[in-house]
């Protein structure tokens, strides 16, 4: 269990497996906050600076392990909750994280290691306000991730597991895994489930209508680009 | 080693059963004449046929560049310092630590996850937090502890290479000055150690001596433990 926040602001993820559209979904939601009265801050997985060289050296000499990985990548979530995350909540902002902590949570445990290691590596940070989950098929998911690409690459396909000597076959029972695990988190930790196969703008609508409620009321730091004037747009 | 254990879950995915080997660190802070023991100890347990590696912290092909990196540009805090250590040292026990003791060597590590640990709680850490992120680490056979005081530090330090920004804790802003912060940010690692001795179960050396004086009770407590467990 992550503990609540007392910041000002609001931390609003998303979550699912690679192909879930859950990027699309935020990337919608991004835009349509950002037209609104409030400052609105985005981060995504795995973009921080500091342990950029070293996980491309440990992916291209292959010498990562579930555990080097596992805490590579939480370095680069601590850099960007303390960095970027818990400053701008602080002041007020809503933070939208493309992946969170339970992306660990699912893909770690995925390669093996302790669940509770990895929870408590990451136990500094909070339960966001909101946690949309995007559940999809996982022939939709995999067929949705081949068609945009030439190829998958080693550790995104769980190659270092040896489930299999095939890229699309490892990635398939790769990403399986990882379904379960989120699966499991869904009460654990709140998770709104979105179906992942409705179009893409009944989906988003959807989102909005959940992210609207749970910001009724709530007055946050304000966007310095919409001064707030015409307090019906809100409400709409 | 007699048996195989961890301080939490280890590695699960990568079971191990067995390892022949031994694995001896030796622990305490800066300026307490670690390297120099260690290079010793090494000549000394050649000589009688133990095949030995030795092992350090930031000794990983993998984290090594990129901590260098990230420590020139001071752009660590506390908790990413904490966690990139924990790959470093993640990284030497599972492709260089357990291998090598899996072929039988005595391993011998200058310094282990307790000085990362210590270092990390006068940062701020919880000490709770701090100890199951070394869940995964390896039981050693033998811990020794080099114990000095703060001044034998200090005039080690003075007489050899001088202060040094991060021996002296100054990311932490203890004190404007080098010799305050370092006396202040090791004192507090002092105590942390002194913590851990009896959790861990330390072998306690007093290191304010003569390199030959520590070095013969080194040999001595590696002895009895090598009869001990090889009768």
């Amino acid at each position: 269990m992550l503990s609540r926040h007392k910041y000002k602001g609001k931390l609003i993820v998303v979550e699912g497996i690679d192909g879930s559209g859950k990027s699309t979904q935020i990337d919608l939601l991004f835009k349509s906050l950002q037209a609104g009265t409030r400052t609105v801050f985005f981060t995504e997985w795995n973009s921080s600076k500091i342990v950029k060289s070293t996980t491309k050296l440990g992916k291209k000499k292959k010498i990562l392990t579930p555990t080097t990985f596992s805490l590579l990548q939480a370095t680069d979530f601590a850099e960007r909750w303390e960095n970027n995350m818990l400053p701008v909540l602080k002041a007020g902002a809503i933070v939208l994280a493309d992946r969170y902590a339970f992306t660990a949570f699912a893909r770690d445990v995925a390669r093996g290691v302790d669940p509770n290691w990895v929870r408590n590596l990451y136990s500094f940070a909070p339960q966001p306000d909101l946690v949309f989950y995007f559940r999809v098929p996982l022939d939709i998911s995999v067929e949705r991730i081949l068609a945009g690409r030439s190829q998958i690459k080693y550790y995104e396909a769980g190659m270092d597991l040896g489930l299999s000597d095939n890229h699309v076959t490892s990635f398939r029972l790769f990403q399986q895994r990882i379904q379960n695990e989120y699966e499991k988190m869904i009460d654990e930790f709140n998770f709104t489930v979105i179906d992942g196969t409705l179009p893409v703008e009944e989906q988003q609508t959807e989102v909005r209508r959940i992210v609207r409620n749970s910001l009724r009321g709530w007055t946050g730091l304000p966007n310095p680009m919409r001064p707030p004037r015409r307090r019906k747009t809100t409400a709409s | 080693m007699e048996k195989v254990e961890f301080y939490g879950a280890g590695f699960p995915y990568n079971p191990v059963d067995e390892l022949p080997g031994k694995l001896i660190v030796l622990e305490g802070t800066d300026g307490v004449g670690r390297s120099t023991q260690i290079e010793m100890l090494r000549v000394w347990l050649e000589k009688q046929g133990h095949a030995v590696s030795d092992t350090g912290l930031k000794r990983s092909p993998l984290t090594g560049t990129g901590m260098n990196a990230a420590k020139m540009g001071n752009t660590f805090t506390p908790m990413t310092m904490s966690l990139f250590y924990a790959a470093d040292f993640a990284d030497r026990l599972e492709n260089q630590i357990i291998p090598a003791l899996k072929a039988g060597f005595i391993v011998l590590s200058d310094r282990y996850f307790y000085s990362i640990m210590a270092r990390d709680i006068v940062r701020g850490a919880d000490p709770q937090w701090a100890r199951k992120v070394y869940g995964f680490a390896l039981k050693p056979d033998l811990i020794i502890y080099l114990k000095a005081d703060i001044e034998t530090l200090v005039s080690r330090i003075v007489h050899g290479r001088g202060f040094d920004y991060w021996e002296a804790g100054m990311d932490i802003r203890k004190s404007d000055n080098l010799y305050d912060s370092f006396y202040i940010y090791q004192s507090e690692l002092i105590k942390q150690f002194e913590i851990m001795s009896a959790e861990y179960g330390f072998l306690t050396i007093n290191a304010s001596r003569s390199i030959n004086a520590v070095f013969s009770d080194l040999r001595k407590a590696i002895e009895v433990h090598l009869q001990t467990t090889h009768p």
